[in-house]
C-alpha cells in the first residue's frame, strides 16, 4: 500500500512538472493570440476592461487586428501591411529551398557514393560553413551583391541563402546516403545505369524522408531569417521577418499591441504548420542523423 | 569528352564547391582583410593598420560590455537548455499519456523565428501591461517583474526569451538518445541491483554523451551568432545593456561606418567559434566514416 | 556463356598490395568457386571482374577478349550481391526489368523477358510486390531474376546465402547448382564457406593473403591439398596437424608429452618427396580417416577419448594420443564413451605430409 502510494505520488509530480511546463512553453503564444483578438482598450486596461490582463482571454473578439496588420498597417513610409512582404518572403523560400535542397541532395550522392581522393576533405570543408558566424561574411556579400548587381533584390537573396544553406543540405543528404548499401550503387552500375540515372530511378525515389528534413530546416531557416533579409534586401523585397521587426519598433504614433501580435502570428503560422503537419519525421530524420556516432 | 565523363561526379560538385568557396572561405578571408585596414564607409585597401582595430575594438566600452554579455547569455543559454531539455526528456520518456501532445507544445517554439520570439516576449515583460500587470491585476499587489527595463538584468531577459525557444529542440535530442539506448543494458543494470536514480546517473547519462555533444554545439553555435532575438526584445537596450558581439558587429559596420572594427569583432566571433566547433567536426568526420 | 581467363591481377589500395598477381583460367561453363577467409581478397577480386573496381596491373578477358577498363555495363557481366541490393522503391517486376530498361528494350520485350524468368525461379506470384515485402529467400530469388534476364556472358555472386537461415542456405544452394546445370551458364562465385565451395564448384580457387593457394577441381582440392593453409581451411572438422620427424623412414611425433607417453610412430604416406632422416615434417590427418575398424593399409594405435561430440548421425571425438590431440569423425555407432582408452585404426593412405616451416605440400606433384 505505501509502496502504491509513493508511486501515484510520484507520477503525480511528474505530470505536474510536465504540465506546468507546458504552461511556461505555451505563455507567449497565448498573450500572442488572444492579444491580437482585442481591441486596444481591453488591451490596455480602459474602461469597463479594469480587470483584463495579457493572458485573459479576449471579451470582445476582433479579428481587425488580423486585416491591419495584412493589408493596412504602416511600415517604415508605406501603410499597405505585411501583405506584400508576406508573398516576398514566399518567394524567397520557394527559389532558395529548392535550389539549395537539390544542390544538396547531388553533393550528398556524390560525397557517399562517389568517393574519390580527397573527399572527406571537401566535405569537411563544406561542413565548416554550417557553423560561421555569418557576421563575418556580411561585409564582402554586400560588396559581391553590389558587383553583380543584385544588390536589393530578390535573386541576391536567394544566393545568399542557397550559399549559407548547401552546407547544411549536403550534411543531411550526405549522412543519409552513406546508410544506404553501396551495393545498390553497384547493382545499379551493372545493370547498365548511369551517374543521373542511379540518382534519378534508383536513389531519389527512396530519400524522401531526408527530403523533408532538408526542405523543413531550409524552409523555417530561410523564413525566420532577419540578418540577411535586414542586410542585403532592398525596401521593395524585404522578407516578412525584417517588416514584421519594422512593424513593431516603428516609433511613430500609438502603439497598436494587438496588430503588432496579429503580425507576429502571421509571421509565425507558416512556419508553426509546417512543423505540425511535417515534424515528425523532420525529427525522425534529422535525429537519425546527428545522434549517431 | 573522355575526360569530362570520367569525372562526371566530381564536375557535379563545381558549382556548389565554387559558391561555398567563395561565400565562406573567400568572404572570411576577406573580411579579415578589411579588418586590418582603415575602411570606414566602404572597404578601402590603401593603408594598413595592421592589428590596431583589434586593439581599439578591445579597448571600446562597449566591446567590453558585448564581451561580459556574451558570457552570462552563452553560459546561461546552453546550461539552461541543457538541463531543462534533459529534465523534460527524462520526465518524458516515463511513459507519458499524452506524450505527443507535450512533446509537440516543447518543441513549437522552435519552428518560430527569434524575431517572433523577441516580440512576444518583449510583450510578455513590459512591466505596464504583462505578467507584472497580470499579476498585480490578479491581487499580488507586490509581484515585481521588470528586468527588461533594468539595465542590470535585461540580458537575463535575452537568456529566458532564448531557452524558451531553444529547449524543445534540445529535448528532442535527448528524447532520441534516450530511445536509443539498449534497453538490455537497462535490464542487465537492474539484475545487478542499480535503483532507477542510480541507473540514470551511472548508465543512461553516460550513454547520452553524443547527445550533449550536438546540442552543446548547436547551442554554442546560436548563442554566439543569435542577433535578431536582441534586436527584436531589446533592441541592444537598455542603453546598450544587451549588447552582444553580434549586434556590436552589425552597428559598427552599417550605422557607424567602422567597417574595419566591425571586421574585427567578426573576425573575433568566428575566431571564438571554431575553438568550439573544430574538434566536433574532427570527430564527426572520424565517425562519418 | 564464355571462358574467363584472369592473368596476373593486381590490386594496390594506396601503399597496400590486396592482390598479388592472381592468375585464373576457366572455361565456359566452370562454376568457378573463390572461397577464403575474410579479407583474403576474394571479394575484390570478383569487384575488378564486375568492373566496379579498377586494377592496378594485370588483365581479365571473358571469351578471349580484353575487359577490364570497360564500364560494368559493357562486360554484359550480371552480379547476384551479398545484401540482393534490390530497389527498394521498384515492385519485383521493375526490379527485373531494370536492366532491360537500361538497355532501352521495348515494353512488350521486356515483359516476355520478365515472365520468363519469373517462370524459371518460380516468382510469378511476386511480382507485383515491394523488395521490403518479401522474405530472405524470395529476395534471393528476385535477385537472382534479376541477373538472369539479360543473358549475361558471366555471373557473378557475392555471398549470395550469407543472409539466409540454415536450411534456406542448403536449399537455395542445391537450387543454384541445379540452374548451373540447366543453363550451363559461366559462374564466379565468391564464398567463405567452404562446404558451398565444395557442393556447387566444379573449380575452386582457395585464396589467402591475396593469393591463390590453389586452384583446381573439388576432389583436387580436398585430396591434394598444395600446403597447410588449404588442407585445414577446406573440411570441417579442420584437419589435423601432428608435429614430428623423420626416423627410420618413418613418422614420429614430437615432443615431451609424447616421449612420456609412448611413442606416436606412423609410417609415411605414400607419394611422398624423398626426405631426409630427422628431417621436421608436419603430418596432416583428416579426422574421417581415423576409425574403430582395421581397413587395409590402416595403421593401428591406441587414443584415449576426452571429448565426444554428436552431431546425430557422425560423433566428433576429441582424442588423445601419445601427448598429441586428434579429431576424429566416427559413425554414432561407432560405441566410444567419454575418459576411456579405445583402440583405433588410422587410413594413411590419403595423409599428407608438410613442411612446417613454409607449410607447402611434400608430396610428389
Amino acid at each position: 500500500m505505501a509502496a502504491d502510494m509513493r508511486r501515484s505520488v510520484q507520477r503525480g509530480v511528474v505530470y505536474l512538472v510536465l504540465v506546468l511546463a507546458a504552461g511556461f512553453f505555451l505563455l507567449p503564444l497565448v498573450a500572442m493570440v488572444f492579444t491580437s483578438l482585442k481591441t486596444m482598450p481591453e488591451i490596455t486596461g480602459g474602461a469597463g476592461f479594469e480587470t483584463a490582463t495579457i493572458l485573459s482571454p479576449p471579451r470582445l473578439w476582433s479579428f481587425e487586428a488580423w486585416g491591419l496588420a495584412w493589408s493596412s498597417a504602416c511600415i517604415a513610409v508605406a501603410c499597405e501591411g505585411l501583405r506584400g512582404y508576406f508573398w516576398n518572403s514566399i518567394l524567397l523560400v520557394v527559389f532558395a529551398v529548392s535550389i539549395s535542397v537539390a544542390l544538396g541532395a547531388v553533393n550528398g550522392y556524390v560525397l557517399s557514393k562517389w568517393r574519390f581522393r580527397g573527399d572527406s576533405i571537401i566535405f569537411g570543408m563544406l561542413l565548416f560553413g554550417c557553423f560561421i558566424p555569418f557576421q563575418i561574411v556580411l561585409i564582402p556579400m554586400a560588396r559581391l551583391l553590389g558587383l553583380l548587381d543584385l544588390a536589393g533584390t530578390l535573386g541576391g537573396l536567394v544566393l545568399v541563402h542557397v550559399c549559407y544553406g548547401i552546407p547544411f543540405t549536403t550534411l543531411f543528404f550526405r549522412n543519409f546516403y552513406v546508410t544506404v548499401p553501396d551495393e545498390l550503387i553497384a547493382a545499379g552500375r551493372m545493370d547498365g545505369a548511369g551517374f543521373w540515372q542511379i540518382f534519378t530511378i534508383i536513389l531519389v525515389p527512396i530519400s524522401w524522408p531526408i527530403f523533408v528534413v532538408a526542405i523543413i530546416w531550409q524552409f523555417t531557416n530561410v523564413w525566420n531569417d532577419f540578418l540577411f533579409g535586414a542586410s542585403f534586401a532592398g525596401p521593395d523585397t524585404r522578407p516578412l521577418m525584417v517588416a514584421l521587426n519594422n512593424l513593431v519598433n516603428t516609433s511613430t504614433g500609438t502603439k497598436a499591441y494587438n496588430v503588432d501580435m496579429a503580425g507576429a502570428m502571421i509571421a509565425a503560422l507558416p512556419t508553426m504548420l509546417v512543423y505540425i503537419v511535417g515534424g515528425r519525421y523532420f525529427l525522425r530524420g534529422l535525429t537519425s542523423g546527428a545522434v549517431k556516432g | 569528352m573522355r575526360f569530362f565523363k570520367a569525372r562526371l561526379p566530381q564536375l557535379t560538385l563545381l558549382p556548389s564547391l565554387v559558391l561555398v568557396a567563395v561565400s565562406v572561405y573567400g568572404f572570411i578571408a576577406l573580411t579579415f582583410v578589411i579588418s586590418l585596414t582603415r575602411s570606414r564607409m566602404l572597404p578601402r585597401f590603401d593603408r594598413w593598420e595592421g592589428f590596431d582595430n583589434y586593439a581599439r575594438v578591445w579597448s571600446h566600452p562597449r566591446w567590453e560590455v558585448a564581451v561580459e554579455n556574451f558570457a552570462i547569455f552563452g553560459l546561461l543559454y546552453i546550461g539552461g537548455t541543457l538541463v531543462i531539455g534533459l529534465g523534460l526528456a527524462i520526465l518524458l520518456d516515463q511513459k507519458i499519456r499524452a506524450e505527443g501532445a507535450l512533446r509537440t507544445i516543447y518543441l513549437y517554439p522552435m519552428a518560430l523565428s527569434f524575431i517572433v520570439t523577441g516580440v512576444a516576449w518583449q510583450w510578455l515583460m513590459s512591466p505596464d501591461l504583462g505578467l507584472q500587470h497580470a499579476f498585480r491585476t490578479w491581487g499580488w499587489e507586490s509581484f515585481s517583474f521588470d528586468w527588461i527595463t533594468q539595465s542590470e538584468m535585461a540580458i537575463y531577459c535575452v537568456v529566458i526569451a532564448g531557452a524558451w525557444q531553444a529547449s524543445g529542440f534540445v529535448m528532442a535530442l535527448f528524447l532520441a538518445a534516450l530511445r536509443g539506448i539498449n534497453t538490455e543494458i537497462i535490464s542487465a543494470a537492474r539484475m545487478d541491483g542499480a535503483s532507477g536514480p542510480a541507473i540514470y546517473w551511472h548508465i543512461i547519462i553516460p550513454a547520452l554523451r553524443p547527445a550533449f555533444l550536438t546540442a552543446i554545439v548547436v547551442q554554442g553555435h546560436l548563442s554566439i551568432k543569435s542577433y535578431d532575438l536582441v534586436v527584436a526584445l531589446t533592441r541592444g537596450g537598455p542603453g546598450f545593456a544587451t549588447e552582444l558581439p553580434s549586434t556590436f558587429m552589425y552597428e559598427f559596420t552599417f550605422s557607424r561606418n567602422e567597417m574595419a572594427m566591425g571586421a574585427a569583432s567578426a573576425v573575433m566571433m568566428l575566431v571564438l567559434l571554431t575553438v568550439l566547433i573544430v574538434p566536433y567536426l574532427y570527430s564527426e568526420l572520424r565517425h562519418g566514416r | 556463356m564464355a571462358s574467363l581467363s584472369i592473368d596476373r591481377v593486381t590490386k594496390r589500395f594506396g601503399a597496400t598490395e590486396v592482390l598479388h598477381e592472381v592468375s585464373i583460367d576457366i572455361e565456359a561453363g566452370d562454376f568457378l568457386v573463390l572461397v577464403g577467409p575474410s579479407g583474403c581478397g576474394k571479394s575484390t577480386l570478383l569487384n575488378m571482374i564486375a568492373g566496379l573496381t579498377e586494377l592496378s596491373g594485370g588483365e581479365i578477358r571473358l571469351a578471349d577478349r580484353r575487359i577490364d577498363g570497360l564500364e560494368p555495363k559493357a562486360r554484359n557481366i550480371a552480379m547476384v550481391f551479398q545484401s540482393y541490393a534490390l530497389y527498394p522503391a521498384m515492385t519485383v517486376e521493375k526490379n527485373i526489368a531494370f536492366p532491360l530498361r537500361m538497355a532501352g528494350m521495348d515494353k512488350a520485350a521486356q515483359a516476355a523477358k520478365v515472365a520468363e524468368v519469373a517462370e524459371l525461379l518460380q516468382i510469378g506470384h511476386l511480382l507485383k510486390r515491394k523488395p521490403a515485402a518479401l522474405s530472405g529467400g524470395q529476395r534471393q530469388r528476385v535477385a537472382m531474376g534479376r541477373a538472369l534476364v539479360r543473358d549475361p556472358r558471366l555471373f557473378l555472386f557475392d555471398e549470395p546465402l550469407s543472409n539466409l537461415d540454415a536450411k534456406l542456405r542448403v536449399d537455395m544452394r542445391t537450387e543454384i547448382k541445379r540452374l548451373h546445370q540447366r543453363l550451363g551458364t559461366t559462374i564466379v562465385y565468391v564464398t567463405h564457406d567452404q562446404v558451398e565451395a565444395m557442393t556447387m564448384a566444379t573449380k575452386i580457387a582457395v585464396m589467402e593473403g591475396g593469393a591463390v593457394q590453389q586452384f583446381g577441381t573439388p576432389a583436387e582440392i580436398y585430396d591434394r591439398p598444395a600446403n597447410r593453409f588449404v588442407a585445414t581451411f577446406m573440411g570441417s572438422p579442420a584437419m589435423n596437424l601432428v608435429k614430428g620427424r623423420v626416423r627410420d623412414g618413418a613418422f614420429v611425433a614430437q615432443g615431451a608429452a609424447a616421449a612420456a607417453a609412448g611413442e606416436l610412430r606412423l609410417p609415411l604416406p605414400r607419394g611422398t618427396v624423398p626426405l631426409a632422416e630427422g628431417r621436421e615434417i608436419e603430418l596432416g590427418l583428416r579426422p574421417e580417416w581415423i576409425s574403430t575398424e582395421a581397413g587395409p593399409g590402416s595403421v593401428p594405435f591406441a587414443a584415449r577419448v576426452e571429448l565426444i561430440e554428436p552431431t546425430g548421425p557422425d560423433i566428433y571425438a576429441m582424442l588423445e594420443a601419445a601427448g598429441q590431440s586428434l579429431v576424429a569423425r566416427l559413425p554414432a555407432r561407432a560405441g566410444l564413451r567419454e575418459k576411456t582408452e579405445a583402440a583405433l585404426h588410422l587410413d594413411m593412405a590419403q595423409a599428407v605430409v608438410f613442411d612446417p616451416e613454409t607449410g607447402a605440400s611434400l608430396m610428389a606433384p
